[in-house]
């Protein structure tokens, strides 16, 4: 069914820390390797040593620069997957039931069995976290990788996301946000966590960190080009400084 | 936004199959016979049909389409599949009466006139609902559907009407003028508006997308992948609105100009209704490149994270 449920029980969900991202793209791979072999079918590449490869992906990466009023510019690495939105758009569009929220931990999930493939709930998330499968045409997301989180199979520290267990900067956590007391949600109060695109009204699980304030620095004008020395330059360096300037 | 054929095609054909339709149900005058009759319903159940089945072109499992009919609680796409399917059906049996009983029952067809214009509204707002692109997300966005439906649906039903006397076939082709001009007088004020809804307006920048506004201007240094993806061929669709002032003269001219003249004509001069044929005809080709406009020129709030 793709109302929402009325209740969530446990909103499991990540933190994602813009200050540590080093922008490494592990999570990436290792998301991408996780899940073509996974929940549902494989995540699939066309063309993919070819000149023109696309598949899907349920978590990239982008770089931003960020430039201050009164500051250099510095640069953001800025991992991007599902947010598993409290009040889903994407849920709500399904015309088949395919996609779903779970009221158990508020993972959003599409059963690809039932999925047409008319891309609406792409359309309807503004995060771009949906991508249709170039190969089996049904729609694919981050599942939080909800076949790990809850696999007894799997040693105890396993039992995370691929991307948070493999993060080498610790950039990403995984947790309960209904609880206050969970790892979480004290990360989003001392760290001033925040919502993406607020205004969309999606009320999204997933909050990123703001990077650290930078220090200040001394001058701004470090790349300015330094006025010529050797211009006055008078004595035996002067003249010699002067004809080798007219070798050329 | 992608302009996908098999969506524009669906839009446009199933609106005007809808619009003849709610014409036929409302009574307008059509020629005596079971011949007529089956002709004229195959023409309009056909339009709308040959949109609905273009529509499940672009799916990925056609063959799944049928799963589409069971979430009317929560989704339009769902809604508006379960109201085409109704209102052919109920159209069906009108048929039936119209070919072995010779007469058109008034409150069915009012009833099917209701459904089909509440299929186009459905058809709307399945764009109409999304907060993503703002283009989109209006009431206006309904109004333009419904207005082109009935524009459709009135040229058609009055080039197939048999009336004979010249002063009667002057006031028919008199009112297709006025139905375009207000159709037509939607459509500019949705371009109007959409002229000043960018995504910006609606308060989303990068800086609310990436949630770094407070530290200063955000600008995309590096996409995730060089190549293109799903979401940059989907929903960054830059191609389809280069020439968007061209083609929005085009969509005028063909769509608008075209018909309108034809109509006056026929209006001044009282002559044969049937050339309302070729208003329709030239209608619907310009709906189609109104079309192409209104997906190719929609901006998705996802293109902030691509720089484009």
């Amino acid at each position: 069914m793709t109302s929402l449920p009325t209740a969530i029980e446990r909103s499991l969900g990540l933190v994602i820390d813009l200050d540590t991202c080093v922008g490494c793209h592990a999570c990436v791979v290792n998301c991408k390797e996780w899940n073509t072999g996974g929940y549902g079918a494989p995540l699939g590449d066309l063309d993919p040593y070819g000149d023109e490869p696309v598949g899907s992906w349920l978590n990239r990466i982008h770089t931003f620069e960020v430039t201050p009023e009164d500051a250099p510019a510095s640069i953001v690495h800025f991992p991007k997957s599902c947010l598993h939105c409290s009040d889903a758009p994407c849920v709500t569009v399904c015309p088949t039931g395919a996609s779903y929220k779970r009221s158990e931990d508020g993972i959003v999930l599409v059963d690809e069995s039932m999925c047409i493939g008319c891309g609406l709930c792409a359309w309807a998330c503004p995060y771009g976290a949906r991508e249709m499968d170039p190969v089996e045409n049904v729609m694919k997301k981050c599942t939080l990788c909800v076949d790990r989180i809850y696999n007894d199979n799997l040693p105890e520290e396993d039992r995370t996301p691929a991307c948070v267990r493999t993060c080498p900067a610790g950039a990403r956590h995984f947790g309960d946000f209904s609880d206050p007391e969970s790892n979480v949600s004290k990360l989003v109060e001392d760290r001033g966590g925040f919502d993406l695109m607020p205004e969309m009204g999606t009320a999204p699980v997933n909050k990123y960190l703001p990077p650290r304030p930078k220090q200040a620095t001394e001058s701004c004008g470090a790349s300015e080009a330094k006025p010529d020395e050797t211009a006055n330059a008078t004595g035996f360096l002067g003249w010699l400084d002067r004809a080798l300037e007219r070798l050329g | 936004m992608h302009p996908a054929i098999s969506v524009i095609f669906f839009t446009v054909t199933s609106g005007a199959g809808f619009g003849l339709i709610a014409m036929i149900g409302v009574g307008a005058p059509m020629s005596q016979g079971p011949l007529a009759a089956f002709l004229i319903s195959l023409l309009a159940g056909g339009l709308a049909v040959a949109g609905l089945i273009s529509s499940t072109f672009h799916l990925g499992h056609p063959e799944r389409a049928w799963r589409a009919f069971s979430q009317w609680r929560s989704s339009w796409l769902s809604r508006e599949g379960v109201l085409a399917v109704a209102t052919l059906f109920l159209f069906g049996v009108y048929v039936l009466f119209w070919l072995f009983a010779g007469n058109r029952p008034l409150w069915l067809g009012v009833l099917i006139a209701f459904l089909a214009i509440v299929t186009v509204v459905a058809t709307a707002m399945i764009y109409t609902q999304l907060r993503t692109v703002p283009h989109w997300n209006s009431i206006l966005t309904p109004l333009v559907y419904v207005g082109f439906a009935i524009a459709c649906g009135y040229v058609a039903a009055a080039a197939l009407n048999p009336e004979t006397n010249s002063s009667d076939r002057a006031t028919i082709a008199g009112m297709a003028c006025l139905v375009l001009i207000v159709a037509w007088a939607l459509k500019m004020s949705w371009w109007h508006r959409a002229g000043r809804t960018s995504l910006a307006a609606v308060g989303s920048t990068p800086e609310t997308a990436t949630g770094l506004g407070a530290i200063g201007r955000v600008r995309l240094l590096e996409s995730p992948h060089s190549g293109e993806n799903y979401l940059t061929r989907e929903m960054v669709h830059v191609i389809g609105r280069k020439h968007a002032a061209k083609l929005r003269a085009i969509a005028l001219t063909t769509g608008f100009a075209a018909p309108l003249l034809i109509s006056l004509a026929v209006a001044i001069s009282g002559g044969p209704l049937a050339w309302l044929g070729v208003a329709f005809v030239c209608l619907i080709a310009g709906l189609f490149v109104e079309r192409w406009l209104f997906f190719a020129e929609a901006r998705h709030a996802v293109s902030l994270y691509y720089g484009r």
